[in-house]
């Protein structure tokens, strides 16, 4: 009695961790892989429009400046965390220009990305560019939402 | 690392104390999973947009005008009217078929189109007609595309006019 009391006592249970460890592991990889630390040039306030052809670019624009253009009224511009009116948007822009002189760069081959409400109206958008084209800014991407088609609406 | 008792074979057992990597591992995944951050993906237009646009057309433009795409707004900015070169189009859809039909035997390169809105039309149609102009998703999921050079003129019926 003695002998299979200290049996009972002294059993261990050591369940079987692989399952758990395999599912973890699997989860992290999954947050690894889907985790965007580049976060503070997509304002949560801007609804992009949404086309099936957008696809993120193959390549890095060169000097890319993000405008995110509200449809608050009047309409303002996010640019590096600092929400201005339209109106100011001309001496931030200036700054970005002497910025990028100095490191020998030319405003002609900074690309402006805009990032514009699909609410806002369209002449702002066209105000907003003809401000950067006035500094000297040419080149221009519009931005949009990646908008899945089925394969029944396909053409 | 625990060195066990010899099992019924006469093999040491060695059991590895597991708790520190589970540990660690759940603190990666509290992390990665407080950090997450679900974004949809996001796609550029291109568009040409220079300051040659405000002087003369180059010869070029000259001789391959621009296919213009004008598009009408009521007051809160919906589309009410979209034409084709001065032929009224039902819908985005039509512009396509148009715009397929222009580029059918000739380099889309050398095409362009000319965007004329309306100053208080949104901005999801202009989004709208640049999809249905520069391309379209074919059966097997392949992006084909149609004219990329898109500009705009500038918009009528601003708040200055």
């Amino acid at each position: 009695m003695k002998i299979f009391r200290h049996h009972v006592a002294s059993a261990r249970c050591d369940p079987d961790m692989t399952p758990m460890i395999d599912v973890t592991f699997q989860l992290i990889i999954f947050f690894m892989l889907t985790i965007n630390f580049v976060t503070e040039d997509q304002s949560e306030r801007i609804k992009l429009p949404e086309s099936e052809l957008a696809k993120p670019p193959e390549a890095p624009w060169e000097s890319p400046i993000i405008l995110q253009l509200t449809a608050a009224k009047p309409p303002t511009v996010i640019v590096g965390g600092d929400e201005v009116g339209l109106s100011l948007i001309r001496g931030i822009l200036q700054r970005e220009k002497q910025r990028l002189q100095e490191l020998g760069r030319s405003a002609a081959k900074a690309t402006i990305i805009i990032r514009a409400d699909r609410d806002a109206q369209t002449g702002t958008l066209q105000k907003l560019i003809k401000e950067c084209q006035d500094l000297g800014f040419e080149r221009f991407v519009l931005r949009a939402r990646e908008k899945y088609i089925a394969v029944s609406q396909r053409t | 690392m625990r060195l066990g008792a010899r099992d019924e074979t006469g093999f040491q057992r060695i059991v590895l104390n597991m708790t520190p990597m589970i540990d660690v591992c759940f603190q990666l995944l509290i992390f990665f999973m407080l950090t997450l951050k679900v974004f949809a993906t996001e796609g550029d237009f291109d568009i040409k947009m220079p300051l040659a646009a405000m002087s003369e057309a180059t010869p070029k433009e000259v001789e391959n005008p621009p296919i213009v795409v004008r598009m009408k707004a009521d007051s809160r900015g919906r589309l009410t009217e979209i034409l084709l070169t001065e032929r009224p189009l039902k819908s985005f859809q039509e512009l396509r078929e148009e715009i397929k039909a222009l580029c059918a035997g000739r380099d889309a390169t050398t095409l362009e189109v000319e965007l004329d809105c309306d100053y208080v039309l949104r901005y999801e149609y202009v989004m709208e007609a640049i999809t249905h102009v520069s391309g379209y998703v074919d059966q097997s999921g392949n992006i084909v595309k149609l004219i990329e050079k898109i500009k705009f003129k500038p918009a009528r019926g601003g708040p200055e006019e």
